[in-house]
């Protein structure tokens, strides 16, 4: 417990590209400045404190996997990155969490913004029982665009990033509900990136998903890597290595280990998250 | 338990649903088969030639030609009626005193029967009521009246010990040796050809305006006063109800004026309508004097308090059926609250706002004691949409009871009786298959 207490709350990682970076990845990463940085952060439910003291610096750009046991605060951490957990009315939190430097929990934040810039994908896909143009054209609508055309071109970029655009582009205007559950999640992918968002939060995209349609969303963030800061929460360890240049792992609501996903599968300094990682307890 | 036991209690549970399903049936059955029956007798049924008088008289419709080659055929056989009366009234005169006190009330009761069968006789004053004017409409209560003419009723008072009973005398017999006892067996057998009876179909009777206090039918006024009370409730009801459903589930924040509000909405779903009456009357028109007295804005606004907590509910359970995921998609994409309820949430909860809706328009075109004090009145012409304001109107349910109970001749308008019973039936089953409809199509939209 002490071991783990005092990793997890120990100072802030100085962030710098070299920490978590293979070598051939270094120079995707521009700048490698703290996209997204806790410093003392804590998340509440009522009492019950979710995730405790957590201090870590996410890199711009870079892709970072999130893992630990079920109930460790992982899905909670993410959440709070675009104040997601605000429809929580017990959730508070204390500490600071920083993105782009400002405060998301700051007084003035406004966290309508704030999620136009975090999107997030969820564990279920969840499009809206409307149709897949409409699905992709919300969020646009929503930010003011309302030109027909520039919503084409939005729509149509947006599925293209998401690798979906050839399995849909004969019916955008079928209901989205009647795709399979990858399509389904892929096209969720896509309405996130037509806000263009600089961060991607996925909750466990995949768990929902079977293998094909996982290798499929893998293959996505693949894509996108480089062009967003991606954190994705994941209960599958090859997932995570396979997808990820940076990967934290939570233990009970403390982050045990940050480190480049090379270093923590391979060498990692915790004994926790060795035992994790090779499958002694979960 | 052991698994016989298991099986026996099984069967006899299904045992008992499926009676408790079939009584509920048959007592429906009870209720709704005279409904229609009856109801559809209204429009189609066997009229007479003073049908069609009283149609080209009242509402100059049908083929004047026709009919008056027709009232010439039936004045050919009834002209030997009155003929006979004539003959008999001579006769009356040559009698002695106290013979002719005697047949003078039997002749007035002979009269006054022909009167109802065949209408006004020659030397007839003109009558006051359109309901006199004319003689039987409908061939099924010109028999009836046919029965009265024959017949004397007269009651068995012989045993104390059981109820009267009553027994019918023939009064041909009391006209023996008279001129008139002729009259009984010719108007027995000619009555077909002095009334004329057809297979006849009054739409009027639903597009008509009521002639004499609905005694022909005549219900347009009813039928349209419901629609505007059920439509103007639900003008008021249904968007504030929505609103009130989406504070409720999306902005009020759990505590003591919630819950208290919450358990207010309950309670007033369950109050008797009648107080909704006295509530309408005193608050709607005697404190806030939107009207000078009744009205069907007085109306529309009662129901529209007594619908209001079932919109409210209805809506809300809605909304919260709606998946949280929804909620979340919408908001993670950086949508407004007020934009995630407008463009996601209330679109995914229209079916059930729907139906809740039209659920309520149902209750609404169908209650009467919200009404009595607030909007209806018994007999009336149809309003313009102006007058809503400040006119009250016909309804349907209230003009149900008050046809039924209160008219003077409740008993002769069985038939608009059960017309107005089938048509507000017909009107809330519709609204019903409407909502089931349009829940459907909506359903398979959401679904894709």
């Amino acid at each position: 417990m002490d071991a783990r207490e005092s990793s997890g709350s120990a100072p802030a990682q100085k962030a710098t590209r070299d920490m978590y970076l293979p070598p051939e990845r270094r120079k995707i990463a521009d700048g490698g400045a703290a996209h997204i940085s806790a410093k003392e952060f804590s998340v509440y439910y009522g009492e019950f404190e979710a995730v405790k003291r957590v201090s870590a610096d996410i890199l711009s750009k870079y892709v970072t996997a999130i893992i630990g046991p079920s109930g460790c605060g992982k899905s909670t951490f993410l959440r709070s990155i675009n104040r997601m957990n605000d429809l929580i009315p017990s959730c508070h939190t204390t500490g600071a969490l920083l993105f782009d430097g400002q405060d998301v929990y700051g007084k003035f934040t406004d966290e309508v913004l704030l999620r136009k810039k975090v999107g997030m994908v969820f564990q279920k896909p969840n499009p809206f029982p409307k149709s897949i143009f409409d699905n992709i054209a919300y969020g646009p609508r929503l930010h003011g665009v309302n030109d027909k055309k520039k919503l084409m071109e939005i729509v149509e970029r947006s599925l293209k990033k998401a690798a979906i655009w050839d399995e849909v582009c004969d019916r955008l205007d079928k209901n989205a509900l009647g795709l399979s559950g990858g399509q389904q999640q892929r096209l969720c992918v896509a309405r996130t990136l037509a806000v263009e968002p600089e961060v991607l939060l996925l909750d466990e995209p995949t768990s929902a998903l079977d293998p094909k349609a996982t290798a499929k969303i893998e293959d996505l963030i693949q894509e996108l890597r480089g062009s967003y800061t991606i954190m994705i929460v994941t209960h599958n360890m090859q997932q995570a290595s396979r997808v990820s240049d940076s990967t934290m792992f939570f233990y009970e609501g403390l982050l045990v280990e940050h480190a480049s996903t090379a270093q923590l599968f391979t060498n990692p300094k915790d004994p926790m998250t060795e035992d994790y990682i090779t499958g002694r307890f979960s | 338990m052991n698994i016989g036991t298991r099986k026996i209690l099984d069967r006899s549970f299904t045992a008992v649903g499926i009676g408790s399903i079939v009584v509920m049936a048959v007592a429906l059955m009870i209720v709704v088969v005279p409904i229609i029956t009856n109801g559809i007798g209204a429009v189609f049924f066997t009229g007479t030639v003073e049908h069609r008088k009283m149609l080209f008289s009242e509402f100059k419709r049908g083929d004047s030609e026709n009919l008056s080659s027709e009232v010439a055929s039936s004045e050919r056989y009834r002209a030997k009626v009155y003929g006979m009366l004539t003959g008999f009234e001579a006769e009356l005169e040559t009698m002695a005193p106290e013979k002719k006190a005697e047949y003078k009330t039997k002749y007035s009761e002979v009269r006054t029967a022909l009167q109802a069968l065949l209408g006004p006789l020659p030397g007839d004053q003109e009558p006051m009521l359109t309901r006199f004017k004319y003689g039987q409409t409908r061939w099924e209560k010109a028999e009836e009246k046919l029965h009265d003419l024959l017949y004397e009723s007269k009651w068995d008072n012989s045993n104390p010990e059981v109820m009267a009973k009553e027994y019918f005398v023939s009064r041909a017999i009391g006209f023996e040796g008279t001129s008139l006892v002729k009259l009984f067996p010719y108007v027995k057998d000619n009555l077909d050809k002095m009334l004329l009876p057809e297979f006849t179909v009054y739409w009027g009777f639903i597009t008509d305006s009521s002639v004499d206090s609905h005694f022909f039918g005549g219900i347009w006024p009813e039928i349209q006063g419901t629609f505007f009370l059920a439509i103007g409730a639900m003008l008021f009801a249904f968007p504030l109800g929505v609103v009130a459903a989406v504070y409720f589930t999306e902005y009020a924040k759990p505590g003591f004026l919630n819950s208290m509000l919450r358990s207010a909405n309950s309670t007033l779903a369950g109050v008797p309508s009648i107080v909704f009456g006295m509530f309408g009357l005193a608050f709607f028109i005697n404190t806030l004097k939107v009207s000078e007295s009744k009205s069907v804005i007085a109306g529309a606004l009662t129901l529209a308090i007594m619908i209001l907590p079932t919109i409210i509910r209805a809506a809300e359970e809605a909304i919260l059926a709606v998946p949280k995921t929804y909620r979340e998609a919408s908001l993670s994409l950086g949508s407004t609250k007020w934009n995630t309820i407008a463009t996601v949430i209330l679109p995914a909860a229209l079916p059930g706002i729907l139906t809740g809706g039209v659920i309520s328009l149902g209750r609404a075109a169908g209650e009467t004691a919200p009404i009595i004090f607030t909007a209806a009145v018994s007999v009336g012409s149809a309003i313009g949409l102006a007058d809503v304001l400040s006119s009250p109107t016909p309804a349907l349910s209230w003009n149900i009871y008050n046809l039924a109970s209160e008219h003077e001749a409740a008993a002769q308008i069985r038939h608009v009786q059960y017309g107005m019973v089938l048509a507000l039936v017909s009107i809330v089953l519709m609204l019903n298959l409407s909502a089931i409809v349009l829940r459907a199509r909506i359903s398979k939209k959401l679904k894709g």
